[in-house]
């Protein structure tokens, strides 16, 4: 068992919450169209996903509420804490823009999950690798679903491939972020928890660019576009403070109480 | 065989209680009532996800938001079967859907009250699941088989709906004052609504008589609104609530409780459409519709662009 000892275990903790926050605010996001999709077999699909996310979302609050002690819960993890130290991508706050760009940035981010997870199984801490191993079912699917939607988009009509390429070009600048590491992934890293992002921006290219080819979509140059970043460290966009504000709502306004 | 004979082997059939199946002869007012019933309740299911749909983004903790958004997309899930049904009798789900864009068909006016605080979501489940449940499995027995197998997939999901609203309420019961004030508002709000759920006194339901001969329904408006009411007295107990009907009172003689009357003028208001957010919740709905066409479009064209390419490849 992992003992938490001082800034290695604010270390663990924050790389937690990282993974926990950026499957949450995804799985937020997404369920926003829940009773909006644009067919009801979507609908449903992206809900799914939506509920896988927030799964995954539980058990690394979980872990990490058990490593912080004290009060901490899941809920105390999600609900309480401000805009400045969530710890997700900034690609994965943005608003959903319509289906086409939910649809790129599910992709963008599924593939990055799954040579993520892949990693993961062999972290030295085992609930990190159980977690990654569990997930990774899911993962499989949300892949094999967002690569369909973007070659079905791509290669549909006129129409679906303008807007996917407009999404491909507004969503591409916020790609670099998941490569980039925060320090306490490269801590993680280091102790043989976590997985070296840097090191997965390679296969998750090439992925990508075969997806985004059979789609008959442009395949953005590495290293032309300049990336964003900031959200891993708690520097976020204007937008999550809205998305937290509105889903901490009940937490916020009756503290302390149990629901 | 002339039309006699066959009616005559329909309602034997229906007698004896032999399903009637898609390729059967079935006189056209049943399939035109089926067509009618089954699509307004497909409907219900997919509008009914718009209120609860409301409060995902805000749900109380992690726990309460997947359950609750499990349980929406059961109602997505329900949609779908029920729209399946629809089209064995030979409506395309698309045209059942623009009739419900259109005006043509109805919802359960239900949908069209505002879920205003987070307790509406355990009043909507503890109710009006509740309520649903009562005529979902009266219909698990309906003549029509496609309608009567869609049921029961649909009842077993129906259950667990009712139960995770009761517990959201149940919570809230033993909160803090201010979220047992939340919990007895919002069951105020949503008594009499849930009550109107069964439709019209039975003397003056238009389609009741024909539909009980047919079997499409087995039990009347107010058989099921009494056990509705019975049902939830005793659970509103558990719940240490009070029902906002100062009437209500145990009948011993008739083994029932006694209830006030609906207000009906409210209710044929909702029906009519002047409902507080009957125009909001058909809006939604066309517009998830319209935005979604250029998907639905693209998807189309793909399947063709690619059974094209199939077809090259072989040939
Ligand atoms: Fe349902
Ligand atoms: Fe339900």
């Amino acid at each position: 068992m992992y003992q938490p000892v001082n800034t290695q275990a604010a270390n663990l903790v924050n790389y937690l919450l990282h993974l926990g926050d950026n499957a949450l605010i995804l799985s937020q996001r997404n369920s926003e169209w829940c009773g909006h999709g644009p067919v009801l077999e979507q609908d449903i699909a992206i809900t799914n996903i939506s509920l896988d996310l927030i799964g995954q979302a539980r058990s690394f609050y979980q872990y990490a509420a058990s490593l912080e002690g004290g009060d901490a819960t899941e809920d105390s993890l999600a609900y309480l804490r401000g805009e400045r130290t969530y710890l997700n991508c900034l690609m994965n706050e943005l608003p959903n823009g319509d289906w086409g760009q939910t649809i790129m940035r599910q992709f963008f981010f599924s593939v990055y999950q799954q040579l993520l997870y892949n990693a993961l199984l062999q972290s030295r801490d085992e609930t990190v690798a159980a977690i990654a191993e569990k997930s990774l079912k899911e993962v499989t699917y949300h892949v094999r679903w967002s690569s369909e939607w973007v070659i079905r988009l791509g290669d549909g009509t006129d129409e679906s491939h303008a807007r996917m390429e407009k999404a491909l070009n507004m969503l591409w600048s916020y790609t670099g972020e998941f490569f980039m590491p925060a320090g306490y992934e490269t801590a993680a890293v280091a102790e043989g928890i976590g997985a070296d992002v840097a090191a997965l921006q390679q296969r998750w290219m090439e992925q990508v660019a075969a997806v985004l080819q059979e789609a008959t979509l442009p395949v953005p140059v590495a290293g032309k576009t300049w990336m964003q970043s900031g959200g891993k460290e708690g520097k976020h966009s204007e937008h999550l403070g809205f998305l937290l504000a509105e889903m901490q709502y009940l937490q916020r306004a009756y503290p302390g109480a149990t629901w | 065989m002339s039309v006699q004979e066959l009616e005559k082997i329909f309602q034997g059939k229906v007698d004896q209680e032999i399903k009637i199946e898609p390729k059967d002869w079935m006189p056209d007012a049943y399939r035109k009532t089926l067509v009618r019933q089954i699509s307004q309740h497909a409907h219900s299911e997919i509008v009914g996800m718009l209120p609860e749909g409301n409060w995902i983004s805000r749900a109380p903790s992690l726990k309460r938001k997947a359950i609750l958004l499990a349980k929406v997309q059961d109602e997505a899930g329900h949609g779908l079967y029920l729209y399946s049904a629809v089209e064995t009798l030979g409506t395309p789900r698309n045209q059942t859907i623009e009739d419900l864009h259109s005006g043509k068909a109805k919802y359960s006016s239900i949908f069209n009250y505002p879920t205003l605080t987070w307790a509406d979501i355990g009043a909507i489940g503890w109710l009006v699941d509740g309520a649903a449940i009562l005529n979902q499995v009266m219909l698990c027995r309906t003549s029509y088989g496609p309608y009567a197998r869609a049921m029961v997939r649909i009842c077993k999901e129906e259950s667990f709906h009712q139960r995770q609203g009761f517990e959201i309420l149940l919570v809230l019961s033993k909160g803090t004052p201010e979220q047992k004030a939340m919990c007895q508002d919002a069951i105020n709000r949503w008594w009499w609504p849930s009550l109107m759920m069964f439709g019209p006194k039975d003397g003056e339901s238009t389609h009741s008589d024909q539909s009980m001969t047919w079997k499409i329904k087995r039990k009347s408006n107010d058989e099921l609104r009494q056990q509705f009411v019975d049902m939830i007295v005793e659970q509103a107990k558990i719940l240490n609530v009070t029902l906002p009907d100062p009437a209500l009172q145990w009948n011993a003689a008739k083994g029932h409780y006694d209830f006030g009357e609906i207000d009906w003028v409210e209710f044929w208001n909702v029906v009519k459409g002047n409902g507080p957010c009957n125009k909001e919740r058909l809006e939604a709905r066309r517009k998830a519709w319209d935005e979604g066409a250029w998907v639905r479009d693209a998807a189309a064209a793909f399947a063709e662009k690619r059974a094209a390419r199939q077809a090259q490849q072989v040939a």
